[in-house]
């Protein structure tokens, strides 16, 4: 089938997307129909859309089609009514990795229209809800095509299925004065470094990072990966006493404490004059008095990371939001880097080994108990890492349990006071 | 193409440096501070006193080759061809002189009529699926309701008057791949599957089975075919059968209809991050502009805008009044199925004497 083709006298029939033209907001469904004037496949896509508009019913079925060397990056769509709209028989979404932080020059833009509308039916999404760049309404052949062309031009196809997806991060350092490390750097390094395993999924199931350069995690990957990275840091924020005199002479002192003092969420801060004064050592880093006086508060000067794990949504066991599983990690030399890489492949391989079927990290974590992680992935327990202990008494300690079957037992074990062996990973 | 070798594999992430604005890229790492100039319209200024301009617009997120190309004839005249994207779907001109912004601005709106907003304390642009436009297993439109909810929120979109930041989202599955919001509407199916006995050869059993939360499925063999029983008393009607085997059907376009969550958050900023709970349930599916989901959003964000104060996001102003006061203000009915049921149930409940009387 050639994109080309239409059948004769096909027209638009689309009065119940014809209302989502009017009103202010860009219409999708305007766009789409100026431009199938010259696309003739679009009318076709329109009117089976406008019958699902109709009958409330969706006409979309998936199958399985991958880029040679791929196992991914193609979501094949195939049309329940091909018979009546030929065009749509075959019409997938290509998956492209997008540059990480979303940024464009016009030229690499045009590339991608170009080459969307070379092979398909010039249809773009920007962007995924996993980050890709979406190309929609391409046949098998096309698929293969336009996957050719894009990484001749430098791009490569995206994550689908059980493998490391598409990473997203926010725009960081390119462009926010908050951001406390690289963002977009540790995004290219991660999805280059393990590339495989975002393009041929090998892993029990799907694996999501997520990159936000401080806690306003403006790339959402506490709730929406499996392992999200957040900028932070040690040691005191940057106060500017100046401009911090500024700030209340401009909104008052009122302002100061109704909107920064009662709303940090560990009281840490208090003001003299017009002197504010941080207990730095209960700063959680939150972000909050920097988002309200970003002119007087900075992040402090010894940048790096906290790494969490396990956050999806609701399939299977209910929402998983991502937890801390280390505190503070450097992520400045390529050094930080290779370290970092070696603790994801500590973090997947225990995971992959022991994790079930469709069991996301998350889940896996709340089967086996997070101390068993820990343990897997050798990793010492740190009180941050929780908001309380527990509360049941039920616990299997392995240091006092009486051996069943022979052996001694160790006597008067040094549980109590055993001095921590320390993180392995740096602090 | 076949004369062409074949292209090289494994490349990775774009080179994003050559992408980056002029003024990003000089200034990379070593801005100073930002500041809102108007409603869409931010100024990063470097440490060097370089000053970048940004102009936030609403996307449709859905857009023609050439809509692309528009956008790059703007980015090409005012900002030396640079553009970036937002989480939410809006697009950022980036751009150095400021004497420009008034002729961008006005070119966005006017020329390519998407409107200018969607920063600080505004309703920005919707997360949103894929819907009957191109995905396998939606119970509702995504694109379609947004843009109905954006013609009635557009108002809120371009200008910055509520007590903080109000993110929306919208799935047409109980996946629910728009995740959490401070709003979010996603359908709900009320039967248990529709099985194809004839189809199922289609489907790896096994994990039709595994991929139940409610161990409801089992192996049985019907009509001398291999196949499942979902136990009905046991299923919840989350459809993750149905996504995993096309032939157990949980859709009903007669009897699926729309839920509301609130107060969900993704940032950290004050409190931590939370997920999104259940305001309104029942809404009908209603094709092609859901007027029902707008005027309840528009119900919930009003009694925010009265009662948030500055800096509370939509959840944070609930747990401060507290869930009753929620739905007295809101005038939705709370119901027995606003409480948990799931695994954290208990911790859901009032575990205290605390009571607003």
């Amino acid at each position: 089938m050639s994109n080309e083709d239409n059948s004769p006298g096909m027209t638009l029939n689309t009065p119940l997307l014809n209302e989502l033209e009017s009103g202010p907001w860009p219409s999708f469904v305007k766009d789409l129909k100026e431009y199938s004037k010259k696309r003739p496949q679009i009318v076709q896509l329109l009117n089976q859309l406008e019958e699902s508009y109709e009958n409330k019913w969706n006409y979309w079925l998936g199958k399985i089609i991958n880029v040679p060397g791929y196992g991914g990056g193609v979501i094949a769509r195939v049309s329940e009514k091909a018979d009546k709209y030929p065009a749509l028989a075959n019409f997938h979404t290509v998956r492209v990795i997008e540059p990480p932080g979303w940024v464009y020059n016009t030229q690499a833009l045009r590339n991608l229209a170009d080459s969307a509308e070379r092979h398909g039916a010039g249809i773009l999404q920007l962007h995924g809800m996993s980050g890709d760049i979406l190309l929609l309404g391409f046949d098998d052949n096309g698929s293969m095509n336009v996957a050719e062309d894009l990484m001749h031009d430098g791009w490569d196809i995206g994550g689908s299925g059980a493998a490391m997806r598409t990473l997203q991060c926010c725009v960081g350092q390119a462009r926010c004065e908050m951001a406390c490390f690289d963002t977009m750097k540790t995004t290219k390094f991660i999805t280059d470094s393990f590339i495989e395993y975002l393009h041929r999924p090998e892993f029990v199931y799907k694996f999501k990072f997520k990159l936000s350069g401080c806690g306003n995690d403006c790339g959402n990957s506490i709730v929406r990966s499996d392992m999200p990275i957040i900028g932070t840091w040690r040691g005191p924020m940057q106060v500017n006493q100046e401009k911090v005199a500024e700030f209340i002479d401009e909104k008052g002192m009122e302002y100061l404490i109704d909107n920064v003092l009662t709303r940090c969420p560990t009281r840490c801060m208090s003001v003299r004059g017009k002197e504010l004064k941080v207990e730095d050592s209960e700063c959680v880093r939150c972000m909050h008095c920097i988002n309200v006086m970003n002119k007087a508060l900075k992040p402090g000067k010894d940048r790096g990371v906290t790494i969490l794990v396990g956050g999806h949504r609701t399939l299977k066991i209910g929402d998983t939001m991502s937890s801390v599983l280390v505190p503070f990690m450097k992520l400045e030399t390529d050094e930080d880097l290779e370290n970092l890489k070696e603790f994801i492949e500590r973090v997947w391989e225990f995971w992959n080994d022991n994790g079930m079927d469709h069991e996301r990290i998350g889940e896996f974590i709340h089967r086996v108990g997070m101390a068993t992680f820990l343990d897997g992935i050798g990793l010492e327990p740190d009180p941050r890492m929780i908001l309380r202990p527990r509360t049941s008494p039920y616990i299997k300690f392995e240091e006092l349990a009486p051996t069943r079957f022979g052996g001694e037992q160790a006597q008067n074990p040094k549980v109590w006071n055993r001095e921590s062996e320390g993180p392995e990973t740096a602090d | 193409m076949s004369e062409r070798p074949m292209a090289p594999r494994d490349q990775g992430a774009p080179d994003y440096t050559q992408y980056l604005h002029p003024l990003m890229a000089k200034n990379y790492g070593k801005w100073d501070y930002h500041e809102r100039l108007r409603p869409g319209v931010l100024v990063h200024v470097a440490e060097s006193g370089d000053k970048l301009f940004t102009v936030r617009a609403g996307s449709p997120r859905t857009m023609s080759a050439d809509t692309v190309r528009k956008v790059c004839d703007i980015a090409d005249k005012y900002c030396e061809g640079f553009v970036r994207f937002t989480t939410r779907a809006n697009i950022e001109f980036l751009l150095g002189d400021e004497s420009q912004l008034d002729g961008l601005i006005n070119t966005v709106e006017q020329d390519l009529g998407w409107p200018v907003g969607g920063t600080g304390p505004s309703v920005s642009n919707i997360a949103h699926t894929q819907g009957w436009l191109h995905c396998n297993l939606p119970g509702t439109d995504a694109a379609g309701s947004v843009k109905a909810m954006m013609d009635d929120l557009i108002e809120e979109f371009k200008s910055e008057s509520f007590p903080n930041r109000v993110h929306l989202s919208t799935s047409c599955c109980q996946i629910n791949c728009a995740s959490h919001g401070d709003i979010s509407v996603i359908v709900q199916h009320h039967h248990p599957p529709r099985i194809n006995h004839d189809n199922m050869q289609i489907c790896e059993l096994p994990k039709v089975v595994a991929i139940c939360p409610a161990a409801a499925i089992r192996p049985a063999v019907v009509n001398g075919h291999e196949s499942v029983e979902v136990v009905q008393e046991k299923c919840m009607y989350c459809g993750a059968c149905h996504g995993q085997c096309p032939s157990m059907e949980i859709r009903d376009a007669n009897t699926d209809t729309l839920s509301i969550w609130v107060g969900g958050k993704m940032s950290n900023a004050r409190s931590a991050p939370t997920f999104m709970k259940l305001a309104v349930w029942g809404i009908p599916n209603n094709p092609p502009r859901w007027p029902e989901v707008s005027a309840a959003i528009r119900r919930i964000l009003t009694a925010y805008k009265e009662g948030g104060k500055d800096w509370e996001r939509l959840g944070e102003w609930i747990e401060r009044i507290g869930w009753q006061r929620f739905f007295e203000k809101t005038g939705f009915p709370f119901t027995k199925y606003h409480i948990d049921d799931s695994p954290e149930a208990l911790s859901n409940l009032n575990r205290s004497a605390m009571v607003r009387l």
